[in-house]
């Protein structure tokens, strides 16, 4: 297979987010802003990468029917080195993102590659599989939280655009969540993927 | 004589009632709320409403004629409704940009986006209310203080007994029965909306039973408190207090019957009602807002299809 369009496939055809619809949960909950969108996207991008080129490394010798407590075993090792990682490094973003960060271990995009892709493909190309559908998870954050910090806040990345007391708060509450979740979705299903 | 036998497939019962009439009829029955409130607080009730009809129409005019196409349904005075009824949820100090968002939410997310007219499943108008509400909770809830009302500095007769700042009895009932007090432009005018209830019974746009099976549950519900908190001059206060303040005969008449987000049966819309009418008490005596009828009639819609389902009128013949 075309390892470029393996990449590109994460990004696009199989968008996580806005074709593939998984992982609504931290989608919805951390994307408040888009600094915090992109740390999250970034967090499972890493863990992702990682596990799936773990787990297409130890699928020939793993019993089918333990497949899956091992390759919970493995990501939630990965989950633990990211977390630890994060709270020496950016321990303001680590506790914005709070619970979010351990609940990778269940996130399904990840069990989901594991389960679709990994097992089923050579290492290298389970690596770019996690880097495409990571990628696509972390831009699609980025891009939520973006147009929620603008409209919910008037900001993007933490910069005041000098609009804030004008823009409709509701954007960064939870309703606001799912009606950008939902444009974007058509938006991006319209115009992208085609 | 060979035309008296008409064969012909149904639907056999014709009307001239069309949808554009039925609107114009809502219109005519907001009149006298709208009148009455432009008499409480002013001329920037008129202001208010007109930047808000025109908002809606020029929006369902705009995603129509560029995003969605189909045919335009300006005409069928849909678009004046939530217009108004809008406008009457809004305080009439608003500044004019936030009712065009308000609108842009109305006719463009609850209506537009579930195919227009006869598909929302949620009222536009309050989805357009709630949405301000929690987009700019500052705005929304400062009121113009209303002469003779002064111990309520702005506040609504809700949010005042509420907090505990005033009693039942702080306005005379004919305050609450004219709509001599600080609250939302359409809501205040108690007497007004029941001529305009009175008129919509007569026309047969709507039914008696949504509107007084809320009022009758929230009166009931009111009562059994009162009964709880030592009864004494409360058992009457309570029950009429809860009918007549807040938005409880503005959503119950026009926003509760709006057709296609109302349950389509006579028993479905009784229970609709009914928790309609639970769930805004409970919001407004332990809720963290003082009123709950947008919240409790939006909750309602949501389960509205289910009501649909199970409550289906039996078919003739079956047993």
């Amino acid at each position: 297979m075309n390892k470029l369009k393996i990449v590109l496939n994460g990004i696009i055809r199989n968008n996580p987010t806005f074709v593939l619809v998984l992982g609504m949960c931290p989608t919805l909950g951390t994307t408040t802003s888009a600094a915090n969108g992109m740390g999250m996207g970034l967090a499972t991008m890493s863990v992702l990468i990682m596990s799936n080129f773990f787990i297409s490394l130890i699928k020939n010798i793993v019993p089918d029917k333990v497949r899956i407590p091992a390759f919970i075993v493995v990501i939630a090792s990965f989950v633990t080195v990211i977390q630890m990682l994060m709270q020496a490094f950016v321990p303001d973003l680590y506790a914005t993102l709070g619970v979010f960060i351990p609940l990778i271990v269940v996130n399904c995009i990840i069990l989901g590659r594991a389960e679709a892709f990994a097992s089923k493909n050579s290492p290298f190309d389970s690596l770019l599989d996690g880097l495409g559908i990571g990628l696509g998870f972390t831009l699609s954050l980025t891009t939520i939280g973006s147009v929620r910090e603008i409209l919910g806040s008037g900001a993007i990345f933490g910069y005041s655009l000098g609009i804030a007391d004008k823009m409709p708060l509701i954007f960064v509450l939870a309703p606001g969540a799912f009606m950008v979740l939902g444009y974007l979705m058509v938006l991006f299903n319209k115009f992208v993927k085609k | 004589m060979a035309n008296k036998l008409i064969v012909a497939p149904a639907p056999h019962v014709q009307s001239d009632r069309s949808t554009a009439l039925i609107m114009r009829d809502v219109v005519i029955a907001l009149i006298p709320a709208l009148a009455v409130s432009t008499y409480v607080f002013g001329v920037d009730v008129l202001f208010v409403t007109a930047v808000s009809v025109l908002a809606c129409v020029l929006f369902e005019y705009l995603i129509q004629k560029f995003l969605v196409g189909g045919a335009l349904t300006i005409n069928n005075w849909s678009a004046v409704v939530t217009g108004v009824l809008l406008a009457f949820n809004l305080p009439a100090s608003i500044p004019w940009w936030i009712v065009v968002i308000g609108a842009l939410v109305s006719i463009g997310i609850a209506k537009m986006t579930f195919g227009g007219i006869g598909k929302n499943p949620f009222n536009p108008a309050l989805v357009g209310r709630v949405f301000l509400l929690l987009a700019y909770p500052v705005q929304m809830t400062s009121f113009p203080t209303v002469e003779g009302c002064d111990a309520l500095s702005g506040a609504t007769m809700l949010a005042a007994v509420k907090q505990g700042a005033v009693g039942f009895d702080a306005l005379g009932i004919q305050n609450l029965l004219i709509g001599t007090m600080p609250g939302s432009m359409g809501e205040v005018a108690a007497l007004a909306l029941l001529l305009g209830f009175v008129y919509l019974l007569w026309r047969k746009v709507i039914t008696w039973h949504i509107p007084v099976t809320i009022l009758g549950t929230m009166a009931v519900f009111a009562f059994l408190v009162a009964l709880t908190r030592g009864g004494g001059a409360l058992l009457w206060q309570m029950p009429l207090f809860h009918v007549l303040a807040g938005g409880a005969l503005l959503g119950s008449i026009y926003m509760a019957t709006d057709y296609s987000s109302s349950p389509m049966t006579v028993k479905g819309g009784v229970i609709f009602a009914f928790g309609i009418g639970v769930i805004t008490m409970l919001i407004r005596l332990w809720g963290a807002y003082p009123e709950g009828m947008s919240f409790a009639i939006l909750i309602m819609n949501s389960v509205v299809p289910l009501i649909n389902k199970y409550v289906k009128p039996k078919r003739f013949g079956v047993k």
